[in-house]
């Protein structure tokens, strides 16, 4: 047996799952998908005593439009958030990220909420849910309350959930339908974690310069982040080589990236620039084709 | 709701078409049920955390690694095996297919192999070698350098056409 001895619950509902997150607090964790926990408890670095699926709770399957936001309930698959049309009309960016979260298999089961309270430092989602403003729906047998993805992602690994509580549902904001968008990764494998990825979005102005930048990095630090510096440095701004040489240079001061088996800092470093460049050009002649509909 | 806190829970799975009902302890994978409880051995276990994809299944329709399901959570569930592909003497088209292209040379990633292409004929469009790449990225093989296996993937997506 590859994991070690656990109790098995499967609750028929949220509040049954809460009840039992309030009776075994710490020693209880939540399996939705099971494609990061599973892994961590066959090698035993996690070895909860009581295990709740939530697998077969009624309603949590879903990715609903609200109409300015769209919302994946605590089961939404990765597969159905790649292939949701209304995402790919209006959050392109998280579309294509989508892409290259995991392989066909493991997004036939790992959920987007999952990606998110698991925080590996490499994945795609919580990039994503932190550039587009996402808020994470938390709960307890006590007490509901909504956290902003920048208060909910701690560190490498840690999320700000306490022990009794669960995700319910994640939202984040539809992209602008005039703003330009791009996805660059690089990792080792077709959907192996990045070594180094961006996403961003912006718009342009009548000018043809750069507004309402948003940046997105993973794989290059303690956590995904989004890139405030990046963002001030090119808002207003031109794409040419000065400013992206200056891009990179900024990253080159400020990124602190691990250093592990599958490349070391400085190159992560390197590929930031490199993936950064290209990201903001490609976004950049999106939004210009873009404006250019718009203006004809 | 269903609580187990004895050591043994009940399980109830429909694999390759029959129900099997077993008593085994939750922590059981998925991949050693089908293994060890019921004697399906054609499901391989390479790395049994989920990187190596010679553990595929099909769970409701979809591929999956079973690795990482616990039996308990696949109660009630569709279960599709290699087993369910063909046999030695009636092998099924994708077997036909590794076969006719030389897809494999140990085979010991070939089931899992199969079990994907299955789900990738059902579901995934096909129509580039850069799409079948990108569909059997999640299953190694060491041998064949997968050139054959691409062979194989791409003959079988030309019989099926464009997906409907």
């Amino acid at each position: 047996m590859k994991p070690a001895r656990f109790d098995y619950v499967r609750p028929d509902s949220v509040d049954q799952a809460l009840d039992l997150l309030a009776r075994y607090g710490g020693d209880a964790k939540i399996i939705a998908g099971g494609q990061s926990l599973m892994p961590m408890m066959n090698f035993r670095l996690v070895k909860p005593a009581v295990l709740v699926d939530i697998n077969r709770i009624p309603g949590l399957e879903v990715i609903e439009d609200q109409g300015e936001r769209v919302r994946m309930g605590a089961l939404a698959r990765h597969r159905m958030t790649a292939t949701d049309s209304m995402i790919a009309s209006r959050i392109p960016v998280l579309h294509d990220a989508m892409h290259h979260v995991a392989h066909m298999t493991v997004r036939n089961r790992g959920t987007f909420c999952g990606s998110v309270c698991h925080a590996d430092p490499a994945a795609e989602i919580p990039m994503i849910v932190l550039m587009l403003d996402g808020q994470v729906e938390v709960a307890s047998a006590s007490r509901r309350r909504v956290l902003p993805a920048a208060e909910f992602l701690v560190g490498s690994l840690v999320t700000a959930l306490e022990a009794d509580e669960m995700v319910t549902g994640i939202t984040i904001g539809m992209s602008d339908p005039q703003s330009g968008w791009a996805f660059e990764e690089f990792s080792r494998r077709h959907g192996d974690f990045a070594l180094a990825a961006v996403a961003v979005t912006l718009g342009v102005d009548a000018d043809g310069a750069i507004r309402n930048p948003r940046i997105g990095m993973t794989g290059v630090g303690e956590t995904a982040m989004r890139m405030r510096g990046v963002e001030a440095l090119i808002d207003g701004c031109h794409p040419d080589e000065d400013m992206l040489g200056e891009v990179s240079e900024w990253l080159n001061d400020n990124l602190v990236p691990n250093t592990d088996i599958h490349a070391g800092a400085d190159y992560r470093r390197h590929l930031s620039g490199v993936l950064a460049g290209r990201a903001i050009r490609a976004a950049y002649a999106r939004a210009r084709t873009l404006r250019g509909k718009q203006d004809e | 709701m269903s609580e187990h806190t004895d050591d043994l829970v009940a399980v109830t799975v429909t694999v390759n078409g029959m129900t099997h009902s077993r008593r085994i302890e939750p922590r059981m994978l998925l991949s050693d049920f089908l293994r060890h409880g019921l004697g399906l051995t054609g499901t391989h276990v390479g790395c049994e955390h989920g990187v190596c994809g010679a553990c595929t299944i099909s769970v409701g329709g979809r591929s999956a690694r079973s690795c990482l399901m616990l039996a308990v959570m696949a109660e009630g569930l569709e279960i599709e095996t290699i087993e369910g592909q063909g046999t030695p003497e009636a092998l099924s088209r994708i077997q036909k297919a590794f076969q006719d292209h030389h897809g494999l040379q140990c085979g010991f990633c070939t089931p899992g192999m199969v079990m994907a292409i299955a789900d990738l004929l059902a579901h995934h469009p096909l129509e580039t070698d850069d799409q079948i790449r990108e569909g059997l990225s999640g299953n190694l093989c060491r041998c064949t350098g997968y050139i054959n296996i691409i062979a194989a993937v791409r003959e079988l997506a030309r019989e099926r056409g464009p997906l409907t």
